[in-house]
């Protein structure tokens, strides 16, 4: 892989934390997140990863400590929150594709109606996207139409549509068939290629491994272990990594 | 047979036709109306702003617990007394079919999923512009086929303003019924305009909701 990950900081997190009522998900969370960087998430289920990723586009409102993305406190936003999440793009595990919308609706709605660019630009730039993603022969169909590795490619057509500098994938491919997960793995490995930062909340190892440039080891609302995929995965230092991992793998 | 006879229609056939017309013109403002009003208090009702969410229950289960005659009574003797009869049974009829049109907004908005919203904010739409780019498309196809229901029940309720002399299609086939000296006959043209009526109106719904599932 030629890919280079730059010193650049885009995501500083720093102490997070996130309660539920009296339920506390995220106990301390720290981390940088490097532009072009593929940051790879694991954990058990129950262990925060998915809360982590939906603090960092504000889904959640975070309960404490501070997130800085681009020199500056995105916990401080009020308004600035939309304009902020066209820079940070999300890929859900149940795709949530518009389902009143077109494949072609559903990748040019963000571009059309929130930055209100040009019709024509725009749908050109959309159907380059779907050839991308493999599906420019489907724009016209609706979500109800697609397999789920088709809408999940949809989804992230979507969300390239708004030129994004970070992209959350959570649990992308978690909803799929078996045989389908690969389609999915494949463009996310090409982007991953194509220099975009990824946080990827993900039980897919061996992407992990093959595609990650960081690997993060959640457990009980902690990062317990973190470090290059290969090290982390062939010499865990924690017990509960290894418990992880044995599990997996 | 029955020994029936429809003669009176040819002359009393304006009675009819007067009566539909004023049927008409009240259906027409109160489904605009209410629909208008209904959507609105359906779509606050989604939001969780929780007194006003209170408030508009109790509005709604009180509204729902009245007999539509006695609204029509308390709008036209007790509130708006200056109104003319035909207004204040417009006020009355909107004030009865708002609410179950309230309710079905709020059932068919929060029948969408929830995820839906979810994406249209990670792509930086606001509230407001998901609701109207992706919510309410999708919830507008859910809520139809309860609308289409209330809109029957809506123009079927307009008889009940004849209880304050407005002379609509069931006022007018009484006068019918009283000068001709005959029951059935008068009554059984009027249920039939009344079931025309609906019965188109049921079809036009059909026909909409068939090219709104065309995607499905």
């Amino acid at each position: 892989m030629t890919k280079r990950v730059n010193n650049e900081v885009v995501f500083s997190v720093k102490n997070l934390q996130k309660s539920f009522g009296d339920l506390q998900v995220l106990k301390d969370i720290n981390l940088d997140i490097h532009r072009g960087e593929v940051v790879v998430v694991i954990g058990p289920s129950g262990s925060g990863k998915s809360t982590f990723l939906r603090c960092l586009n504000l889904l959640e409102q975070p309960t404490g400590g501070e997130i800085w993305f681009d020199g500056e406190n995105i916990l401080k936003y009020t308004k600035e929150i939309d304009a902020y999440r066209q820079k940070v793009g999300m890929v859900f595990q149940l795709f949530n594709l518009f389902e009143n919308l077109s494949v072609l609706g559903n990748v040019t709605i963000g571009p059309l109606r929130v930055q209100k660019r040009n019709k024509e630009e725009v749908e050109k730039e959309a159907m380059e996207l779907l050839a991308r993603v493999g599906l420019a022969d489907r724009a016209n169909e609706y979500p109800s139409r697609l397999s789920g590795g088709q809408k999940q490619r949809v989804a992230i057509a979507r969300t390239l549509a708004m030129k994004p500098e970070v992209i959350l994938f959570d649990e992308a491919t978690s909803a799929l068939d078996p045989e389908m997960v690969g389609e999915v793995l494949k463009v996310m490995r090409e982007l991953a290629l194509s220099g975009m930062t990824m946080v990827v909340v993900t039980h897919e190892m061996g992407f992990a491994r093959e595609v990650g440039d960081h690997l993060v080891f959640m457990d009980g609302g902690y990062i317990v272990e973190e470090g290059k995929p290969e090290d982390v995965m062939t010499n865990p230092q924690h017990q509960r990594t290894k418990n992880f991992l044995s599990k997996m793998l | 047979m029955f020994g029936l006879n429809f003669g009176f229609l040819s002359k009393y056939w304006i009675y009819y036709s007067s009566g539909l017309w004023m049927t008409l013109k009240l259906a027409f403002w109160t489904l605009i109306f209410s629909t208008v009003i209904g959507v609105v208090l359906g779509m606050i009702r989604v939001g969780k702003h929780k007194v006003v969410n209170t408030v508009i229950d109790m509005w709604i289960s009180f509204i729902r617990g009245v007999p539509v005659m006695l609204i029509v009574f308390i709008v036209y003797y007790g509130i708006a007394t200056g109104l003319p009869s035909f207004w204040a049974g417009i006020v009355a009829l909107t004030v009865n079919s708002s609410v179950y049109i309230a309710e079905h907004t709020r059932a068919g908005m929060q029948a969408v999923n929830k995820g839906q919203m979810e994406a249209a904010r990670c792509i930086g739409m606001s509230h407001l512009e998901g609701n109207m780019y992706i919510i309410i498309p999708q919830a507008i196809k859910n809520i139809l086929p309860s609308l289409a229901n209330e809109f029957i029940l809506l123009i079927k309720n307009t008889s009940i303003v004849s209880v304050i002399a407005i002379q609509e299609l069931t006022y007018k086939s009484s006068i019918v019924r009283t000068n001709t000296f005959r029951a059935f006959e008068p009554l059984i043209v009027s249920a039939f305009i009344y079931f025309t009526v609906t019965w188109i109106l049921n079809q036009g719904v059909r026909l909409l909701e068939r090219r709104l599932h065309r995607n499905d």
